[in-house]
């Protein structure tokens, strides 16, 4: 089942992938009131515009959005969400090189206007969606939607696998070469290369196929939130990014092993999968000041940060955290969470980006057009095409 | 009355039906982002009211089988006018969403976001579906009764008002020397139970520039009129043709005083497609030949399986009707569209005698019933048309249907919308920034619950 990794082959010494996470006004909840943040600005296409802008000019691997059905309960931070996917294909015309990776539920979204949404970020950026699984567990979300009554964690994860296989399915029910215009017989498509999903689960069915055409990078990545041994489990079988939470470089090489065991046990190359752990960062020009930016933001939200690494020091330290961590083979990379996104993504991609670069373990430039080409992936095989 | 009726004009992006002609050498993609953004930027270099997507949750099939003769196969509506609000500043940016197969939880945070991420530029066109063929992609499958589709649809937009308005506009207090990022009372909790939906809970989405997007209706049935009446902002309408469309004008702006509403604050817009020529016999000679390419010969067979209820592959498109009769116990064999024949036999029969007549091969027959108008002529005669439907109520506009994508429309922008400038019925700048603003349309008021006890403050 499982096909020889080109993509392996191809990768060249240790590479440091970084995606950056652009939710709210940045990852500590007292950022909008942060100097440079501008509050009203927080919804403003122009303001994420910028952000992507910012982040591409540091040739970063993906922005990553965050979204949830359910207001942040917290009175302190930022409250209120745009609709992630929505963002995402907003940001894709005037950005370029960059991932645009968006958060869609499983629990109580159509897997079938997941699949559409996903391929038509992918169709409108060219080849640079992803989507970032996620789930809902919460009373809130489903008195939200009234349609069933809250699910466990596991439960939740059970049906995010189902959808994202028949996700991937939907994907390759069209074939890449399905369009054909034909005008001797008068056929649009070849519809031997249209493909019924013909899915009956047990949570859903969907007959297929997908009303969208086969997305640029034939199956965009899909990122996986590994928030406890049920989603490790998924991130091991559907993902092509787990973002892992990790305090320390043996905590973070212990789930990457897992992980890549794991992969290896759902029979794909564990070199398929990235795994990233995700960093709260606050940079400063020096160790001091960064500390009393981050004394600052405590000062006006006193927030427990997840147990994830936290960065609070200079660009030059985080560099060598980077590089530690990397080398010691605890993380293929991170996804940076900048405490304040006014402030610290321009630290990273002013400071860290060059350092990375300066020691062989970032590129200079995007390899390729799609997000599979900078996460080192092979674009993948459609499992319904039957030429040998 | 020195008042001059304003025309409102808007773009629908080809579809998948034989509209499109996707065989000519100069029609591009259906799905990369250049022609919608093609079509989209020359519609707002001319001023248009809106651009316009069409959605169908299933592939089209004809005899159990995808139907391979017309264009298959379309991107996701809402992500698509996300990417355009990124390429346009003023154009409003409509789409179709389904409400058997959409919550509203999610559809209205969805047209939350493109309101705001489009500065006030989002419509919804609603349609509605009860079929099973459909529902086979969705969790709620085909339950939905006929009858039940705008009893739904109706509690889907009262739930997404509902959420639209349980944030104030100025919700976002943006002062960063408070320790709150809403203003205390501005978010309102939603409870509401219904016979179809229970929705509630704080939303997630502030209330886009226009309060509300503006509300599209398509349907035609007698449900569908008296919905479009009591909440919608406009009708798609398919009655194009002068005495038709003065017909349903009437018959809808009719039902407007029932709800307390003004004639002005529903805007009735027919599709209508356009052919030009320098004269009038050019431009009837260029539609006669769109016509042939929109109706291909296995398209003509296609069509006429769909009366006769029977595969008809055997039949030559150029040769003379079938002597088979309709097979009327047969159930339909074309899903996903909707088509109606009352009478197969008398259809079949009256078809018979008008092909004899006119010695017409079942492609010539095909191609005259399915003829539907539309402007044909000068650039000065179609312009001359479109006021005089406009001026003389037959509409309030037209959504300008292309043939080829994206490009189709290109004359009409450089040759007819000129002329309705000059004439001075037709913007030459946009005069606001919304939606609304360029259709006339009032910008609705946040509509608090009467009940407080409901109303919990949560912001």
């Amino acid at each position: 089942m499982s096909a020889p990794s080109t993509a392996s082959a191809r990768r060249r010494g240790p590479l440091v992938h970084l995606g950056v996470d652009l939710t709210d006004a940045g990852a500590h909840p007292a950022a909008w009131r942060a100097s440079g943040s501008r509050p009203e600005r927080v919804f403003d296409a122009a303001r994420l515009t910028e952000l992507v802008a910012r982040a591409q000019s540091g040739l970063l691997d993906f922005v990553a959005l965050d979204d949830a059905f359910t207001l942040q309960p917290r009175s302190g931070g930022v409250r209120g969400r745009l609709d992630a996917a929505l963002v995402a294909a907003r940001l894709a015309p005037r950005s370029a090189g960059i991932g645009l990776v968006a958060t869609v539920d499983t629990t109580h979204t159509e897997p079938f206007h997941v699949s559409k949404a996903i391929a038509t970020i992918d169709h409108v950026s060219q080849g640079r969606a992803g989507w970032q699984v996620a789930w809902s567990t919460s009373d809130a979300a489903a008195a939200a939607f009234g349609r069933k009554p809250p699910q466990s964690e596991a439960d939740a994860i059970e049906e995010a696998d189902e959808a994202a296989h028949v996700i991937a399915r939907l994907w390759d029910s069209w074939e890449d070469d399905a369009e054909i215009r034909d005008v001797a017989t008068g056929r649009f498509v070849d519809r031997e290369k249209l493909h019924y999903v013909d899915h009956e689960g047990i949570r859903f069915a969907v007959k297929g196929p997908s009303i969208t055409p086969r997305p640029p990078q034939g199956r965009p990545p899909v990122v996986v939130p590994v928030t406890g041994d049920d989603a490790l489990r998924l991130a091991a079988s559907r993902a092509d990014v787990a973002r892992v939470q990790a305090a320390t470089a043996e905590e973070a090489g212990e789930l990457r092993d897992r992980l890549r065991s794991a992969a290896q046990d759902a029979e794909r190359d564990p070199d398929e999968l990235r795994v990233l752990v995700d960093a709260n960062v606050v940079l400063g020009a020096d160790e001091p000041t960064a500390r009393a930016r981050f004394e600052l933001l405590q000062d006006l939200d006193d927030a427990r940060w997840d147990g994830s690494l936290a960065h609070v020091g200079t660009a030059h330290t985080l560099t060598s955290t980077v590089e530690e961590w990397v080398r010691a083979g605890a993380a293929d990379g991170f996804v940076l969470r900048p405490a304040s996104l006014a402030t610290d993504l321009d630290a990273v991609v002013a400071h860290t980006v060059p350092a990375l670069q300066r020691l062989g373990l970032f590129r200079t430039a995007y390899p390729g057009t799609t997000l599979r080409d900078t996460l080192g992936l092979a674009r993948p095989a459609n499992v319904f095409a039957t030429s040998a | 009355m020195t008042r001059t009726k304003p025309i409102h004009l808007g773009v629908h992006f080809p579809g998948v039906n034989n509209t499109t002609v996707w065989s000519d050498p100069g029609s591009g993609s259906q799905i990369e982002f250049s022609s919608f953004e093609h079509l989209a930027r020359r519609a707002e270099a001319a001023k248009l009211d809106f651009f316009f997507l069409a959605e169908g949750l299933r592939l089209r099939e004809h005899k159990g089988r995808i139907h391979d003769l017309d264009v298959v196969g379309r991107p996701d509506t809402l992500p698509v006018l996300a990417a355009l609000a990124a390429v346009t500043d003023r154009i409003g940016l409509a789409g179709t969403i389904n409400t058997t197969f959409n919550e509203p939880w999610e559809l209205a945070r969805q047209f939350a976001t493109l309101d705001v991420l489009s500065g006030g530029r989002a419509a919804w066109n609603l349609v509605t579906s009860s079929d099973a063929f459909t529902g086979a992609n969705f969790r709620r499958g085909g339950y939905l009764q006929y009858d039940d589709r705008y009893a739904r649809a109706g509690e889907v937009v009262e739930v997404a008002r509902a959420l639209w308005d349980s944030w104030d506009d100025d919700a976002v207090l943006g002062d960063p020397s408070s320790a709150a990022f809403l203003r205390p009372g501005a978010v309102r909790r939603v409870d509401h139970h219904g016979r179809f939906v229970d929705a509630v809970g704080e939303f997630t989405t502030p209330r886009g520039p226009q309060g509300h997007p503006v509300l599209f209706q398509a349907g035609d049935s007698s449900d569908g009129r008296e919905f479009a009446a009591r909440a919608a902002d406009v009708v798609f309408s398919a009655h194009a043709t002068y005495d038709d469309g003065r017909a349903f004008y009437d018959d809808v702006k009719g039902r407007l005083a029932a709800y307390g509403r003004d004639r002005d604050s529903l805007k009735i817009l027919p599709a209508v497609t356009v052919t030009l020529g320098a004269t009038a016999a050019e431009a009837e000679e260029r539609a006669r030949h769109i016509r042939r390419q929109q109706v291909s010969g296995p398209t003509a067979i296609a069509f006429l399986e769909q009366v006769w209820g029977r595969d008809l592959e055997a039949y030559d498109p150029d040769g003379p009707l079938p002597d088979v009769e309709p097979d009327v116990d047969g159930a339909s064999i074309t899903r996903g569209r909707v088509r109606h024949v009352r009478d197969p036999l008398a259809v079949a029969r009256a078809w018979r005698e008008q092909a004899a007549a006119n010695r017409w091969s079942i492609r010539d027959l095909v191609i005259a019933v399915t003829t539907r108008g539309g402007f044909v002529g000068t650039p000065e005669a179609v312009a001359a048309d479109i006021e005089r439907h406009v001026h003389e109520d037959a509409a309030d506009g037209f959504i300008l249907v292309p043939h080829l994508t994206p490009g189709g429309l290109d004359d009409v922008f450089d040759q007819v919308v000129p002329l309705l400038q000059e004439r001075g019925s037709f913007r030459r700048e946009y005069a606001g920034t919304t939606l609304r603003d360029h259709l006339g349309l009032a910008r609705p008021a946040v509509a608090r619950p009467v009940d407080a006890g409901v109303a919990e403050l949560v912001g």
